[in-house]
């Protein structure tokens, strides 16, 4: 459909290179030129994650799985917390699909540059096509896990309603959210090596303090306002909402606590884009 | 529009060296510093003294449409900071650049191959990284593979390459870019012989097709095949622009070897290279005199002085030795011989001298250069310097000197000749 130039054209383009100083404009129209770069560096990511594991892809269900199971464990066998009325494996597990997605892109971009260090210092190319595709190879993750929800769905009778429309909505917010953490991570990890040796400790902190195992109920309500600043809280409660129609019971509305993580998400998705974009000139010099 | 490709006006790159990275001796300092550091970069002193070095300066140069540019210099020129600042990798610190089409870059062959990926896989990955759309890969697909000569193994993954077949498959990859500009680094010192003269090749092919090329290499034999003009760096800034023949003339003749021996200073030693430490390469004739022209009738010997500060395991010193433009001679380490390597296994701590004989009778007339390494194979690289040496070699007496005609070859051996008269047969 595109059309396409076969054989470039002479004159097409005149690119002056020169030094740029303080905050530099996203040129998001270039990394749209760039989208089948960002393509394959999903492919990529996807396609070896699971090479030479004997189980393969299985492993995207069988972690979620495995989380679910302890997390059922201990916040609804062990600590008899809710689960707003729906089965709590189901409740539980519907909160790690959006989790899932959320620490495995963080994790994944906060090394990519690093892990892309002889790309970064040989070739030019929109240094956030790095970040952004490792975020988006964990959708295909989600997904797997996505149909895996379905099938505790029908085997626990539990019937969606049209709030799941929104879901596209609601994945895009968690993908902003990722993004935007992992846009600050993977700039600082260039710098600082230290934020290596952060994010294994702070993703396991992000998940108790993130209604993953137990419902925003349970938080004081005083203190819920404070708790929605974390921006996942407002991903999972409105994941949990969409899916399975459950809102917290005893807690400020679902859309107070979404309105507050959804500021939140943006603030550090639009900041994570221009400190990135700041900082990236000097990539190539220090990675 | 004018006809110009490639424009720098004033380019310049500073690099801040952080004096940051010296190691700490004790665990004390380690610590304070690792305490202090967070404190230090808050208030925006994070390197505690920097000094910054101009890889480049007021460079100044034109390259016309469909010209072959050659770059040349010696290691730390700026030579690949140039190339860098072109291919947008990094950014010039003054001046600025105008291209006139669009560039493709080839600072290393088989940028971003991933070894768990099939050769297929690999061509479509890296295609898409240098900048090649997925029609035109697909496009030149079959053309690529022929090239590469690897199609039974296409579908193999190339950790399972051979490191001959990898670099094939990287390079048809690179040589199927069609970028008006083409800005390639030193790829083709790695490969066998055969494999570089077909890549040299499809290189001329490219600067035929009109297409400007920008080119760095320490091989001066394809410098001079492959460009008609070239400019020689020296310590970041432009000292020539000439024909090709001219900027190699120069560039070999200010050449920083010395008469026959090399002494390293400690400042000239890099830090990454202890616990090895050189000391002296040394060039005798067959006197023993220290001497900068050798006698091809006559043997000589080479002796590497250096100290090891701390027993090294694997070790092996070694040379190379190639022709003054770049074409290797040969390579030869002190631990070839098994048994020396099964002896030496462990090389311990002390002062050394690895000595080997040149035979006589064996190099052409020329000037030859000298290279040291220091290293343990597939571990690591200690230390290791290109050009330590320069020697001539005279050629009086040699085999055939009777005919005053130039003898073509890197060597010039005394071969047993016997001439037999037989029967011709009826």
């Amino acid at each position: 459909m595109s059309q396409t130039a076969l054989s470039p054209q002479p004159d097409s383009e005149t690119l002056v290179i020169r030094p740029t100083k303080g905050w530099a404009s996203l040129n998001l129209r270039e990394l749209w030129q760039y989208r089948e770069l960002i393509y394959f560096l999903t492919w990529r990511d996807i396609k070896v994650r699971y090479k030479q594991t004997i189980l393969g892809a299985a492993w995207a269900i069988i972690n979620p799985v495995i989380n679910m199971v302890v997390l059922q464990l201990v916040f609804g066998q062990l600590a008899h917390l809710g689960s707003e009325g729906v089965p709590g494996p189901i409740f539980r597990f519907a909160a790690l699909l959006p989790w899932g997605l959320f620490s495995k892109a963080l994790t994944a971009s906060g090394r990519s540059m690093l892990s892309n260090r002889s790309l970064i210092t040989k070739v030019y190319f929109p240094r956030l096509s790095v970040p952004l595709a490792s975020t988006l190879g964990g959708v295909l993750d989600f997904l797997i896990s996505f149909a895996v929800l379905l099938g505790m769905m029908l085997w626990w009778h539990v019937t969606p309603n049209w709030g799941i429309l929104t879901l596209p909505f609601i994945i895009l917010f968690a993908l902003i959210t990722a993004l935007g953490v992992g846009l600050w991570f993977s700039a600082l990890n260039v710098l600082y090596r230290d934020v290596g040796y952060i994010l294994p400790v702070m993703t396991q902190l992000l998940l108790f303090i993130s209604p993953v195992g137990y419902s925003t109920s349970e938080v004081p309500i005083q203190w819920q306002a404070l708790y929605a600043l974390n921006p996942m809280t407002g991903v999972i409660e409105s994941f949990r909402w969409a899916i399975l129609g459950t809102t917290p019971s005893d807690s400020l509305s679902l859309g107070v606590i979404v309105g507050i993580s959804a500021a939140v998400a943006v603030t550090l998705f639009i900041s994570g884009l221009f400190y990135f974009r700041r900082m990236e000139r000097s990539f190539a010099d220090v990675v | 529009m004018s006809d110009i490709a490639v424009r720098t006006v004033n380019l310049g790159k500073e690099y801040q060296i952080g004096v940051q990275q010296e190691k700490y001796r004790t665990l004390r300092d380690t610590l304070t510093n690792a305490v202090m550091r967070p404190f230090r970069a808050m208030r925006g002193e994070l390197p505690d003294e920097t000094k910054s070095l101009w890889a480049l300066r007021e460079i100044n140069f034109e390259v016309k449409k469909g010209q072959v540019l050659g770059i040349i210099g010696h290691n730390g020129a700026g030579k690949s900071t140039l190339l860098k600042v072109l291919s947008r990798v990094t950014e010039p610190t003054t001046g600025y650049v105008e291209l006139h089409g669009r560039v493709g870059s080839l600072l290393e062959v088989g940028t971003g191959f991933h070894p768990e990926l099939t050769g297929r896989e690999n061509i479509y990955l890296n295609g898409a990284i240098l900048g090649m759309k997925r029609r035109e890969i697909e496009r030149k697909f079959d053309e690529i593979v022929a090239f590469s000569e690897v199609e039974e193994f296409i579908d193999t993954p190339v950790k399972r390459y051979s490191s001959g077949m990898y670099l094939r498959l990287a390079f048809a990859v690179a040589a199927h870019l069609e970028p008006e500009i083409l800005v390639v680094d030193e790829v083709l010192t790695v490969g066998d012989a055969e494999f570089q003269r077909k890549c040299l090749g499809k290189m001329g092919d490219v600067a035929q097709e009109g297409r400007t090329v920008l080119f760095v290499s320490h091989n001066m034999s394809a410098i001079l095949r492959l460009t008609e003009e070239a400019i020689v760096l020296n310590h970041g800034r432009m000292v020539l622009r000439a024909s090709s023949a001219e900027a190699v003339d120069y560039y070999l003749s200010a050449g920083h070897a010395n008469a026959g021996e090399r002494f390293w200073k400690a400042e000239e030693i890099p830090e990454s290279s202890a616990p090895f430490r050189p000391i002296a390469l040394r060039l005798r004739d067959a006197r023993g005199e220290v001497a900068e022209t050798l006698r091809s009738t006559e043997s000589a010997s080479v002796e590497f002085e250096y100290e090891l500060d701390a027993p090294i395991k694997g070790l092996r010193v070694g040379i190379y030795l190639h022709t003054m433009r770049g074409d290797p001679v040969f390579t030869s380490f002190d631990t070839d011989d098994p048994g020396m390597f099964e002896t030496y296994r462990t090389r311990p701590a002390g002062r050394y001298i690895s000595r080997c004989t040149l035979p006589a009778d064996f190099f052409n007339q020329g000037r030859y250069t000298l290279s040291v390494n220091a290293s343990a194979y597939r571990i690591r690289r200690y230390f290791q310097e290109e050009r330590a040496l320069e020697f001539n070699v005279d050629p009086s007496g040699a085999p055939g000197m009777q005919w005053s005609e130039p003898r073509p070859g890197v060597i010039r051996p005394r071969l047993a000749w016997t001439i037999e008269k037989t029967e011709a047969a009826e």
